[in-house]
């Protein structure tokens, strides 16, 4: 198909329409659902959630690592604060029934899928200058993205900067802290694994997916992930969630005095 | 308790030499080279420390690319402080305590009325510290990361659980670190009377800048 002339170059682009591959959003997302999209290996994607959303992420193949980054929406400013996280709910190890907890002393999103072992709080994602170190590169146009620069780009949509990008959490490949405090890299746990997240305010949700800091394999090696966002209801209080611990209640009960004052309760 | 007259870790001509108060902020640059020595005069005082590129504070320390770097949670002597950028800030060059934490952040008015309840609400905070001595430098909300807390105890037990637990420091201990480059250092002398980071009781610290 010739693109010499304006008619031809239109009709080659128009042709290209319907194309089909393995890491795309699906749109209308269907099935109910708010959001559907295949994210590669080295990619990001980022989107605007509304309260009750259930977020379920899908390691495809077993070699996803989705770091994660949550905003209050209106007030991206508050944000996800992973130090609180593991802090104000004595536990580093993060699964089903954990709370996300913004600077705040607020919920932007609770745990209802997920296992334990397979989540990092404590390594973040790469950075340009360690995958340049590791592969050779780790610019975004190349074939070894860092985390970090991902998420610039994913930031950026948003109208955020470098500045806006705290400490994220990671899923999928988990580690553990022995007594020494040294990390130990343990993995995925294998195709199929999920983790849901329930959005307990208006979210703003980044991801990159981005090989572990502590994958011990030579070659950048990352999977795709799977993307279906559901509208759905936020934690109640007669939901067993809501007072599993007293330090999470009152993060909930923050959150909705938050949202009541808001006018969005 | 009486404070200990402790020199400098590493030995040079004092650039600096001063106490920062019982919860209070503090800040200064640390030019390529010199070493900032904390001393903990009365033992047991969690200082939280911010660090920033002095040439573009978007870059600012990042404990996650600490931790993984050098593949643990614990800092001491040797430990390479990374920014968000990969990059060396600041190095650990000696430590008389052990290990200091980068993991439990900072506290906050409003983390407190989750750890402990509404009645903290008003009591002063690290976040308070780093809001106010960072807005001196152009610093705002967005620019408050995980920070360091020298002096602070925060194990990891088997089963995740983790938690501030009794210091592990005395008073006179001292830790040193030299700049990697021209480094904006932010601390807050941390207020907290809610758990052991402090055995309870805020004290001065003392911070003293040398360079050869």
């Amino acid at each position: 198909m010739s693109t010499a002339t304006t008619a031809g170059a239109r009709a080659h682009a128009r042709a290209q329409g319907g194309t089909v591959v393995e890491c795309m959003p699906t749109i209308p997302a269907g099935d109910g659902l708010s959001w559907a999209e295949t994210v590669p290996g080295g990619g990001y994607a980022g989107k605007r959630l509304a309260r009750g959303t259930t977020l379920r992420l899908t390691d495809l193949y077993g070699d996803a690592c989705v770091s994660v980054l949550l905003f209050n929406a209106d007030e991206p400013w508050e944000r996800l604060n992973v130090a609180d996280t593991v802090k104000v709910l004595w536990q580093a190890y993060i699964g089903e029934g954990h709370l996300l907890l913004s600077d705040q002393g607020r919920v932007l999103a609770s745990v209802t899928a997920g296992a334990q072992d397979r989540s990092d709080t404590f390594c973040g994602t790469s950075t340009l200058t360690s995958n340049t170190d590791r592969y050779g590169d780790g610019s975004p146009h190349g074939m070894t993205p860092a985390g970090r620069e991902l998420f610039t780009l994913a930031a950026a949509k948003h109208g955020l900067t470098r500045r806006d990008l705290p400490p994220c959490i990671s899923f999928f490949q988990g580690v553990r802290v022995g007594d020494d405090g040294a990390c130990t890299w343990l993995g995925s746990a294998g195709a199929g694994a999920i983790v849901e997240l329930r959005a307990e305010m208006p979210l703003i949700v980044l991801l990159a997916n981005a090989p572990h800091p502590l994958d011990p394999r030579e070659a950048y090696t990352c999977t795709p992930a799977r993307i279906e966002a559901r509208p759905g209801l936020p934690t109640a209080p007669t939901d067993a969630l809501w007072s599993r611990t007293p330090e999470g209640e009152r993060a909930l009960l923050n959150t909705a005095d938050y949202l009541t004052a808001r006018g969005i309760a | 308790m009486t404070a200990t007259a402790a020199p400098a870790l590493v030995a040079g001509r004092i650039v600096l030499d001063e106490t920062v108060a019982a919860r209070a902020p503090w800040s200064a640059i640390v030019r390529r080279g010199q070493v900032l020595t904390i001393v903990d005069l009365y033992g047991n005082q969690a200082v939280d420390c911010l660090l920033y590129n002095a040439e573009d504070t978007s870059e600012r320390y990042s404990a996650p690319d600490t931790i993984a770097a050098q593949g643990g949670i614990f800092l001491t002597t040797g430990s390479v402080l990374r920014s968000s950028e990969g990059r060396a800030l600041m190095r650990v060059v000696g430590d008389e305590v052990g290990r200091h934490d980068t993991v439990g952040g900072a506290c906050s008015r409003e983390s407190n009325t989750l750890r402990y309840g509404q009645h903290t609400k008003h009591q002063h905070a690290c976040v308070e510290n780093f809001l106010i001595e960072g807005a001196r430098w152009g610093l705002g909300k967005r620019d408050l990361v995980s920070n360091i807390n020298w002096y602070m105890n925060v194990p990891v037990d088997p089963d995740g659980s983790l938690g501030i637990v009794d210091g592990i420091s005395a008073p006179g201990l001292r830790v040193a670190l030299r700049a990697e480059m021209d480094v904006l250092v932010l601390i807050s002398n941390c207020p907290q009377i809610n758990n052991p980071c402090n055995g309870f009781d805020p004290t001065p610290v003392r911070m003293i800048v040398t360079e050869e």
